[in-house]
């Protein structure tokens, strides 16, 4: 009874948070005359959507490094699938020839998005449907194309430990770069060349017949996916299965003589982790409206890896949490220090170009030195219980 | 054959120069199971004292110097970002490696303003040498020389010396080796030491050669290195020279194979392959010791 | 207590951070109104391009020294140019570009690099946005963007000079194609240039290295014992200038061809005192315009950061010429819109007719200049400087 009314709740603050977020970017249209900040072109949602792209991410990450206690680095590589999976599904069959434009089309001549314009009609409420389940499936694809070369990875890689995972795991995701930068395959992938011309965040904000914008959705939208599917990590994580990975984290041989197959639940784990890591891959390439292997690489890892520290290595809050500050320092707040400032008259030295990056990676170190617990330590924020609370209160009030 | 021997002295000139590198690794992770991630940025950040230093004073001076920093900043990095940590578990001092990796690369990038920088020419190694038909510097045949001397050297200090003898004890058995008095701290420090110096070699050679630099260089010849180790089998130094030797000539034999074959872009990602070929069917390396709790 | 203590630590650090952006944000909100039309630099500072884009900005900040201001309408604007530096990286690009659509820029130069341009197009699409592009060649930057233009030529048109120019001046029959893995700039080039010099009868070997790679001692033999008339290698800065490096300690004998990219400083000075031959395609030739000259080059002179970015000496790069053109083509704009409001600015560009330093610049319906011709250039590698070759046309279509 308790649980289900806790389950109710959450649903209640996930509601509350779309809500908050949906208001947030229609703000402008209801009040003119608002600062810049809360204009839907503000740098305030081009941070929300790559926070909410990056959380689920770095969750994924979590629940691998962080729950697991499998240390992998392959990030990158997974998102990079699922971003090419994404991007070669919805690509039009008119826009291929312009896209592909070096290799004379592409080999591939399939669109998820044609297949269901012919069924649902490509305008209007129909034309809104068909992008609606072709982006769904796409993104759901994305996550299986990744999940299965984790699980072909995975086999001879998860006998492995520790560091020797993390560096195996690291060179796959190089080795991936690599064949998808290969010319050869330029019918395919494009090659060197950007995939572009897919549907984006922004193809589903709700226009009217004249092509002006009514409601803005493209902040929601990698909220609500990225929500879903880091409430699919925590079930698991809840479940059975998710406390035999805490065993195996814990104490590998103890887990094993209480008859936990290691094996199979590391390679759970890690082709789940790594769905969902294509499945923000794909999400990723949807917030820069294009897929290019160059993106991916071993820095974006790394990246993702700070974040998990930051947040804490094992809370799924934490992450959540760290990427949106993270996000928001890296590419917003701190951009100040890019530029020379004048106080008053007195020219604050030392900033110029790349002072950003010192000072953040200069936090960063302070983190991982001095708070290795990171934000949440191993903690959660249970939203249920917070709700809970509020509303005691305010009954207690009444 | 003027092409296959000059594929085969780039070969081994590269092979030459991960090999100083992957000895700094190697050392570290027989020590501390870390894999230094910050290696390869050391390797970088002391090519760039190389320049900043050669354009006050002579190179006669500036060299050791060089040497000096780098040497002072390897013992700086394990101080500061290492040794809190040592009771942590190893994914959080890996982590801190990472760290300190991202630290150097952007604080490269903010002194350089981005800009590649150019390698000042050294006196005698930069001047060009005709061998069987093919130019090439004289770093190039230097290198191979240069790491064979060194190697020897650090084979004598690793066998016959007390600290040489402590690293080994330390490698073996940490706390057993704690135990007997040796003290730990001093000897990991002497490691990160050792490693430093050779990096910092290994950069006057590999800059020479290739004199550009950038704040990513140190990256990839890090990771090259690093697989070098573990082909050699990690811990082992001879392993490390030997395995950095294979990896610089395959490499450069895949980057010289016919264009028409298009491979030369898997030149990296053989590298890796190889080292997952390995990690798999001979996890302790050509030379590694079977160990159980390794891999 | 340590956890409750980094809480607060990061709760403050948060805070406080959204009070500048907050701050950064307001004073940014009312930027037309007032006496001042800032124009948004949308350009790298920082990575790969890093080199290449700031002497792009230097060649803005020049034109902007030298007219600070625009009449409109019969009232003087300030001109302020706003930088945000994309990192040289896509996925840095979109936010750099939301940053210039938040400080209220009429309209943005830049970039230098087509993978960030194509990355940051999209925002500058949504906010109703022009961006001119000033020397991002790859034929995706303005395809299927109504908001993106260009003052520069095309890399087809670039590839297909050079394979022209490599059969007119060496009647070579063999080139050797050397480019980054995974650089659409590089692929692009390469493909191009195949394109041509195959239809002409000539044979083309391409091949690529990985990023980050160092030893092209292994590529230059390989060209030299396939026996290639040409080497063509349209590579970012840093690389070519390893390529210029070691192919002078290799005597290779072989000339090179080079995109606009290896029209820089640093390039050049990697072949001076060498036997090597180097001849690049590019949008601008010191000389050709005196008076551009003698300005840019006291405006380096002048300042230090200046001459930083320009790589130390005041050799003019042509992208400096572009970006100079860029800034006066965006004044061009402003005024032809008559206001500051980006609307109207987006859509006078099209009509915009404007004779620069580096050539008459007028668009077409795509929005890209209507060009050409290019300079080709040699680099004297006794003086270490750029002798003019030829100004040369494509294949006549």
């Amino acid at each position: 009874m308790e649980q289900k009314k806790n389950i109710s709740r959450i649903f209640i603050g996930f509601a509350i948070l779309f809500l908050i977020v949906i208001l947030l970017e229609n703000l402008s249209s209801f009040i003119p005359g608002l600062p810049q900040v809360f204009q839907p072109t503000s740098p305030l949602f081009t941070v929300l959507k790559k926070a909410a792209v990056y959380s689920l991410v770095a969750v994924s990450m979590n629940l691998l490094n962080g729950f697991t206690g499998l240390f992998s680095l392959g990030q990158a590589g997974f998102m990079l699938l699922g971003a090419y999976t994404y991007a070669i599904l919805m690509v039009p069959s008119d826009q291929k020839e312009q896209v592909y434009y070096l290799f004379g089309g592409c080999a591939f001549n399939f669109s998820l998005l044609d297949m269901f314009g012919g069924i649902f009609g490509k305008t209007g409420v129909g034309g809104a449907i068909s992008m609606i389940i072709s982006c769904l499936i796409a993104l759901i694809l994305a996550g299986a194309v990744a999940g299965f070369f984790a699980y072909l990875i995975g086999i001879p890689v998860l006998r492995l430990k520790s560091d020797y995972l993390a560096i195996a795991t690291l060179g796959f995701a190089e080795i991936l770069r690599a064949i998808f930068q290969w010319q050869k395959l330029g019918k395919i992938t494009n090659g060197a060349n950007m995939i572009k011309g897919f549907p984006t965040f922004s193809s589903f904000n709700i226009t009217n017949a004249s092509g002006a914008t009514i409601l803005r959705l493209s902040t929601f939208v990698p909220f609500l996916v990225s929500s879903v599917c880091i409430l699919i990590i925590v079930l698991l994580i809840n479940s059975s299965y998710g406390r035999a990975f805490k065993s195996i984290r814990d104490d590998e041989i103890a887990a094993e003589a209480m008859g936990i197959s290691l094996f199979k639940h590391k390679m759970l784990s890690f082709v789940i982790s790594s769905f969902f890591a294509g499945v923000g891959g794909a999400l990723f390439a949807m917030y820069v409206a294009n897929a290019q292997a160059k993106a991916f690489t071993s820095v974006m890892t790394y990246e993702i890896l700070l974040i998990v520290v930051i947040g804490g290595v094992g809370s799924v809050s934490g992450s959540v949490i760290a990427t949106f500050l993270y996000v928001a320092c890296s590419e917003w707040w701190l951009r100040f220090l890019d530029s020379e400032q004048y106080i008053g008259g007195f020219k604050v030295p030392l900033l110029r170009n790349g002072f950003r990056m010192v000072v953040f990676s200069v936090v960063i170190m302070v983190i991982v030195l001095f708070f290795s617990q990171g934000i949440m330590g191993g903690n959660e924020i249970n939203i249920g219980a917070f709700l809970k609370k509020i509303s005691s209160k305010s009954e207690r009030k009444r | 054959m003027e092409y296959v021997i000059s594929v085969l002295l780039s070969g081994i000139s590269v092979g030459g120069q991960y090999a100083l590198i992957a000895i700094g690794y190697t050392l570290v992770y027989g020590i501390l199971r870390l894999i230094n991630f910050a290696h390869g940025d050391v390797f970088m950040v002391a090519g760039l004292l190389g320049i900043y230093l050669t354009a006050t004073m002579p190179v006669y001076v500036s060299i050791p110097l060089v040497i000096l920093i780098t040497v002072f900043l390897g013992f700086i990095i394990e101080r500061a970002a290492y040794r809190p940590l040592r009771s942590a578990p190893r994914m959080s001092v890996m982590i801190s490696a990472i760290g300190v990796s991202y630290l150097l690369q952007n604080t490269a990038t903010y002194v350089t303003g981005g800009q590649p920088m150019t390698y000042p020419v050294i006196p005698f190694l930069s001047s060009t040498v005709n061998v069987a038909g093919t130019q090439t510097k004289w770093v190039v045949i230097l290198t191979p020389i240069l790491v064979l001397v060194l190697v020897y050297a650090l084979n004598m200090l690793i066998n016959k010396t007390k600290v040489g003898m402590a690293m080994r004890a330390v490698s073996k058995d940490f706390e057993t080796s704690r135990l007997m008095g040796i003290r730990i701290n001093a000897i990991i420090s002497v490691t990160f030491v050792i490693g430093s110096a050779l990096a910092a070699v290994g950069s006057v050679l590999f800059f020479t050669n290739y004199p550009a630099i950038t704040p990513m260089a140190g990256a990839m010849p890090g990771l090259k290195a690093f697989v070098a180790a573990v082909f050699g089998g990690i811990g082992s130094i001879p392993g490390a020279v030997i395995g950095a030797f294979i990896i610089g000539i395959c490499e450069t034999i895949i980057k010289g194979l016919p264009s028409a074959w298009d491979v030369s872009v898997f030149s990296d990602a053989f590298t890796f392959a190889l080292l997952i070929v390995i990690l798999i069917f001979k996890p302790q390396g050509l030379f590694g010791e079977a160990a159980t709790d390794k891999v | 207590m340590r956890k409750i203590f980094a809480l607060v630590l990061s709760s403050v650090m948060a805070v406080s951070l959204m009070a500048c952006g907050g701050a950064a944000g307001t004073d940014g909100g009312s930027s037309a109104s007032g006496d001042t039309i800032r124009i948004g630099v949308f350009e790298p500072s920082t990575g790969d391009s890093a080199s290449g884009g700031k002497k792009e900005i230097l060649g803005m900040q020049f034109a902007n020294s030298e007219t600070p201001s625009v009449e409109v309408g019969g009232k003087t604007y300030k001109v302020e140019l706003v930088m945000a530096d994309n990192g040289s990286s896509a996925d840095k690009a979109p936010s750099a570009a939301s940053e210039l659509v938040g400080k209220n820029v009429s309209l943005v130069l830049g970039s230098y690099g087509s993978g960030v341009s194509m990355a940051g197009g999209p925002k500058f699409d949504e906010a109703g946005l022009a961006a001119i592009g000033v020397t991002c060649t790859n034929p995706n930057v303005t395809a299927g963007n109504d908001y993106y233009f260009r003052i520069c030529f095309l890399d087809n048109f670039q590839a297909d000079v050079l394979a022209n120019f490599a059969i007119d001046k060496f009647s070579a029959k063999k080139a050797y194609c050397l480019g980054e893995n995974g650089n659409e700039y590089d692929q692009g080039l390469v493909v191009f240039f195949k394109q041509v010099f195959e239809a002409a009868g000539g044979e083309v070997i391409a091949d690529s290295f990985p990023t980050n790679n160092s030893d092209f001692t292994s590529y230059l033999n390989k060209a030299k014992s396939e026996g290639a008339d040409v080497i063509f290698t349209p590579v970012s800065i840093a690389y070519a200038k390893q390529i210029m490096e070691q192919a002078a300690s290799l005597d290779i004998g072989i000339p090179f061809l080079g995109s606009d990219t290896l029209d820089d400083n640093m390039v050049l000075e990697a072949t001076k005192g060498t036997n090597l031959q180097l001849y690049v395609s590019t949008f601008y030739q010191e000389g050709g315009s005196e008076t551009f000259d003698k300005g840019v080059k006291g405006y380096i002179n002048s300042n230090p950061d200046a001459l930083a970015a320009n790589g130390g000496n005041d050799t003019i790069s042509a992208v400096t010429a572009m970006g100079y053109d860029a800034y006066y083509v965006a004044l061009e704009a402003i005024k032809a819109a008559g206001s500051a409001d980006k609307g109207a600015i987006k859509a006078a560009i099209p009509s915009v007719k404007y004779d620069g330093v580096s050539g008459s610049i007028a668009f077409d319906s795509i929005g890209d200049a209507v060009r050409d011709t290019a300079y080709i250039k040699t680099a004297d590698t006794s003086t270490g400087s750029w002798a003019f070759e030829k100004v040369q046309s494509g294949s006549s279509k």
